[in-house]
Parts: structure tokens; sequence; C-alpha cells
């Protein structure tokens, strides 16, 4: 292919690979790597006693139970939304899956606020009644988790659908035909076929709800110690005047998304062979 | 019976793809459903198989009803046009599909499969994936896959029709032979009437939505039912008014022969072996636009009323034919002619 692929003069293409290097390292490698030089300013001084203040280790964890919970409903529902959209026609379809969309166009903030409206304890359609059963949404766990797969929902849908539309329906068909029943056919032919497209949107799912601000801190009421995950966290540090906490918080943040990424790109190329 | 059909219904929206179509395909035989892309030949097998539902009609398979079975329980092998190759397993994986789902032994399964493989001459591929597989190679690999849990009916979709000429031909041969050594009932869609006519023991030519005629291969070829059926199975041509074959034409250099038609090729054509005329017949100057053309007719480039003719390469030279040679037609001895009747 790249023989006949037209080709630009050798100064042109010197010229946009520079422009494109030029652009990614002013956006997103020097700013970063800003991050990781004001972290590591004195030593380990920074990230040691971030790890030790109570504040940024309750909020790690909580990030952790969040994200991994987000991760988690979204692996079940992007699967089966997807499985349903690809494989079964009925009315709506199409508004469904332009739903399915709206958590990328609308901004977070709106996201958490409309959860709070929902879910309040006092005036929230559901919230009332969950409230007197004792299940408590807003300025707790259950909120934030919402919140989060709200927001990251499309991610494995969006994966996994194009997938599913190029492999078609005919190796289920044929299992089918063997004697394979629906979940039989799931785990042994469908689950394999896609399970790329699963892992990256898996991965991103994290990516994103390991980063995720806006909704959540509406929804999450900014407690300290309780409903503050990492990234609130580096927004009050910062504020706060601790900005070596800050620092090594995002620092964090910044590492686990990078091991996602390395992750996805050392397990990718074992799909070729 | 092996398969029975009954009035079976299916619609597509608008699209009609079956009507009342009943059939009963017997057992151990091999069949061939033949008819043009969209005439319902894969829609109807689909709905034996499970894949697809009538709108209204029964299935009996092997004596059950099989109408409102799940396909998983019909015992039905069924190979795709496109393989349906389980891309992620080897072949061997691939054939051992249908046997791990039924809970086999290890042991059986392996036997089994080893056997298989051997039927269909791929053990040296077992642990290959299907992408590292030729068309036919997969085409194969389904087969065996199909065959692997002894399904009552082995059904076909246009098994061959990925594959290039060369290797169809091949393929074939070899389903042909593997029936004569397996046995099993086999449905088979085409729209290739050369593979129906090789093939099958029995053709089912489909059109339409509807059943135009079943028979033997020899049956529908010298007694077809209507127009469509002799279109369908093979070049037709018109002479005095009636379809037949190009290659049930008679040629002679002098008018001697009574009820012969005279005419001046206007056309010659060798393509390997033969040659075919494009004759024009004298006195129809002017009939232009006279009749339609009906199924599977040979298109004239010339004019409406132009008969084709195919001979031997050999033949034509004898009687050193060449563009405006006077010639007359008759149709030979046993040809089948079928006076046209349907208009289009």
């Amino acid at each position: 292919m790249a023989s006949t692929r037209l080709r630009e003069p050798a100064p042109v293409r010197w010229a946009l690979r520079l422009v494109a290097v030029v652009y990614v390292f002013l956006l997103v490698l020097w700013p970063v790597s800003l991050v990781v030089k004001y972290t590591f300013a004195d030593g380990m001084t920074a990230l040691t006693s971030a790890l030790s203040d109570p504040d940024v280790t309750a909020a790690l964890k909580l990030t952790a139970v969040v994200a991994l919970s987000a991760v988690a409903i979204n692996l079940v529902f992007g699967v089966w939304m997807s499985i349903l959209l690809v494989r079964y026609d009925f009315w709506g379809k199409r508004a469904l899956s332009a739903l399915i969309d709206l958590p990328l166009s609308v901004s977070p903030v709106v996201v958490g606020l409309a959860l709070v409206l929902a879910y309040n304890p006092r005036t929230g359609l559901f919230g009332t009644r969950l409230d007197a059963a004792g299940v408590q949404v807003i300025f707790s766990t259950p909120g934030m988790i919402m919140a989060t797969a709200f927001v990251a929902l499309p991610l494995v849908i969006r994966e996994v659908v194009p997938v599913l539309s190029e492999i078609g329906d005919e190796q289920e068909q044929a299992s089918r035909s063997l004697g394979a029943n629906a979940a039989q056919t799931f785990r042994r032919i469908t689950l394999p076929s896609i399970k790329w497209a699963v892992v990256y949107g898996l991965v991103l799912t994290l990516a994103r709800s390991l980063g995720e601000f806006g909704a959540v801190k509406v929804v999450s009421g900014n407690i300290v110690q309780q409903t503050q995950t990492a990234t609130l966290v580096v927004e009050s540090k910062y504020q706060g005047f601790d900005q070596d906490a800050a620092y090594a918080t995002a620092f964090i943040l910044a590492t686990a998304s990078v091991i996602c990424i390395v992750v996805v790109s050392l397990l990718r190329p074992k799909e070729e062979s | 019976m092996s398969i029975e059909i009954k009035d079976v219904n299916k619609n597509f929206g608008d699209f009609v793809a079956l009507r009342d179509v009943s059939l009963n395909i017997p057992t151990g035989q091999l069949t061939a459903l033949l008819g043009p892309s969209g005439g319902g030949k894969s829609t109807l097998l689909r709905i034996v198989a499970g894949l697809e539902s009538a709108d209204s009609g029964t299935v009996m398979i092997e004596g059950k009803d099989a109408t409102r079975l799940p396909p998983q329980k019909r015992n039905v092998g069924f190979v795709f046009q496109h393989y349906a190759a389980f891309k992620h397993m080897s072949v061997a994986k691939n054939v051992a599909f249908g046997l791990e789902i039924r809970k086999r032994s290890k042991a059986e399964t392996k036997r089994r499969v080893e056997e298989l493989l051997e039927l269909v001459h791929l053990s040296q591929f077992a642990h290959r994936l299907p992408s590292q597989l030729s068309g036919g190679q997969r085409q194969r690999m389904a087969l065996a896959r199909a065959l692997a849990v002894e399904p009552t009916v082995l059904l076909l979709d246009e098994p061959f029709g990925a594959l290039d000429a060369k290797v169809r031909k091949e393929l074939r041969d070899w389903l042909r032979r593997l029936h004569d050594e397996v046995h099993v009932t086999t449905v088979f869609v085409t729209h290739d009437q050369e593979e129906a006519l090789e093939v099958a023991d029995e053709i089912v030519v489909i059109n339409d939505g509807r059943i135009e005629q079943i028979g033997s291969p020899d049956e529908l070829y010298d007694r077809p039912a209507n127009d469509f059926v002799m279109g369908f199975l093979g070049p037709v041509t018109r002479l005095s008014g009636a379809l037949i074959r190009p290659h049930d034409i008679d040629v002679f250099t002098s008018g001697s022969v009574g009820g012969a038609v005279p005419g001046e090729v206007t056309r010659l054509l060798r393509v390997g072996f033969e040659t075919r005329l494009t004759v024009q017949p004298s006195g129809s100057a002017g009939a232009k636009g006279s009749g339609g053309s009906g199924a599977g007719e040979v298109p004239a480039p010339g004019r409406e009323d132009d008969v084709t003719v195919v001979l031997t390469r050999s033949h034509a030279r004898e009687m050193d034919l060449d563009v405006g040679s006077r010639v007359w037609l008759a149709p030979n001895r046993g040809a089948t002619m079928m006076p046209v009747v349907r208009a289009v």
C-alpha cells in the first residue's frame, strides 16, 4: 500500500510531521511532564507525604471503588446493550442508539445536577422512596458510581457495536445449528470474537472513570475523607495551597492512565497471530 | 420422507419470499433447490434449519414436527456460503464444537474429529486457524463440523458460491463422492444449474416464492414443465415460435430438408471447442419487436427473431460456415421444444 499512496514532496511531509509533533508536545507532553517534574521536585517526599495523608489515601480508595464499580456496571450493560442494538430490531432502536451518545455531548456537570434532582432524598422522584428504604444515593457512593457510569456509558458500546456488526451473525447461527443454546453461543462464540473490543472499551471506561470530575463533584457533596475522590482532592489541595499533595495525586492518576494504555498496547498485538 | 414441508408462507415486509410451498424430501438423497437469486430457495432452507421462522405452515423432520423447535434442537447440519468458521478456534476445535456441546467424552471427540478431518482431507491442518486455510479448505472444514454431530439432515446454502470456478468444480465432485460415502439426507441451495444437474439426485426448481418443478436432472432437462424451467436449466433460443436449446438445432447448407427454416449467418463466435452462430431467418425483415424474450433466452445482439445455434468446432469447419453463409435450420431428433406461452 505504501508504495501506491500519493506522496507529498519531502519538505511538505517533514513540515506536516513537525506540526503534529509540536502540537502534541505543547498540548499534552509538556504540561504532563511538568506534573511529573513538580511531583519529584524534592525527590520522593511529595509522594510519600501525600500517601500518608489520610485525605489522599481515602480519596484514592474511593476513586478505586467508584471507578471499578462503574467499569463492572458498564461491562455488563455495555455488552448487553451492544448485542441488543446490533442483533435485534425493535421499535425505538434508533432513538435508543442516539440516547446512548448523550453522555458524550452533555456536560458532566449537567449529568450530576440531573442525578441530584432525580435522586435527592427530599424532592427526588425516586430519592424519597429510596431514602425511606434507608438508601442514600446523593452525597454518597451509590450516586457517585451512577454519575461515573453515566458519563462513561458509551465507551464500551461504541467499541463493541462496530465489531459485532462486522463479524455478522453467521458464526452464531452455525453455533446454534450445532446444538449450542443462546448462553453457550454467547460464551463460546460471541464473547471470544468481541473480546478485544470489550477490553479496549473497559480500559477507556476505567481511564474515564478515574478522571471523572464534574458529575462526581455535584453528586458527592465533596466531603473530605468521605465522598472526595482523587480528582476532587487534586482540586481542593491545589486551592488549599497544598500543591505538593495536589501534584502527587495528579501524578498517581496520570500514572494509572498510562499503565492502562501500556497494558492495552501490550495485549493487542496477540490478536493478529 | 425425511423432510416434509407443508403450506409454508414467508414474507419479509411487503416482499413475498415463499407462498404456499409444499415439498417432500426423501431420505438419503442429495436434493438441490435451484433457482434465481431472491427466488426464496435460501429462505426455505433456513426455515428447515430453524434459522428463520415461517409465517404459516409446518416443517416435519424425520416424522417429528419441527416448526416451533429452535435450531439447536433440530439436529440439522448447516453449511453457510461464507463458511461461518469460528475464527478464534483451530480447525480441530471447529469440528469438535458440536461434540463438546453434546458433552461427548474427550476420547470419543478426539477420535471422531480425526475421522472427519481424514474424510475431508484436512488432517494435516488440524491445528491451523481458519484464516490460514483457503476458501475450499474452509468450506470442507465447515462440512466436517456440520457432519460431526451426525445430523439427520445436512443443509448447504450456496456452499460453493464464494469459491472460484476451478475449486467449485472440484468441491462439487467431492461433495457427490462424500454423499455416496456418508448417505446423509442432503439439501443444497444453488443458482448454478450445472452444479444442480451434475450433483443432485433430485432438483427442485424454485422461482418467485413458488416451486416450478420437481424431478430428476434428466426429467427436468428433457421434460421441463414450463419455459422458465427450460430457460433456467441452460441457454435457449427461439426457432419458428418455440423455445429450443441452441445445440438441439441441426444446420444444413442446402434446403433439401422439409420444414427447415432458411437464413443467413450474421455472426460467428468461437468459444473453445464450440462455435456459436447467430442466424437471421430470411423473410423476417421488418419483424422487429414481434416477440418478447423468455426467461433465460440467449440475448441476441442483433434482432429479436435471430436464432442462436451452437455447433462443435469441427462440425462448423466441415460445413465451411462463415458470416454471410446461407443455411437451413431444423430441430434435431428428440430436441426439447417449448411453445412460447408466457407473455413477458
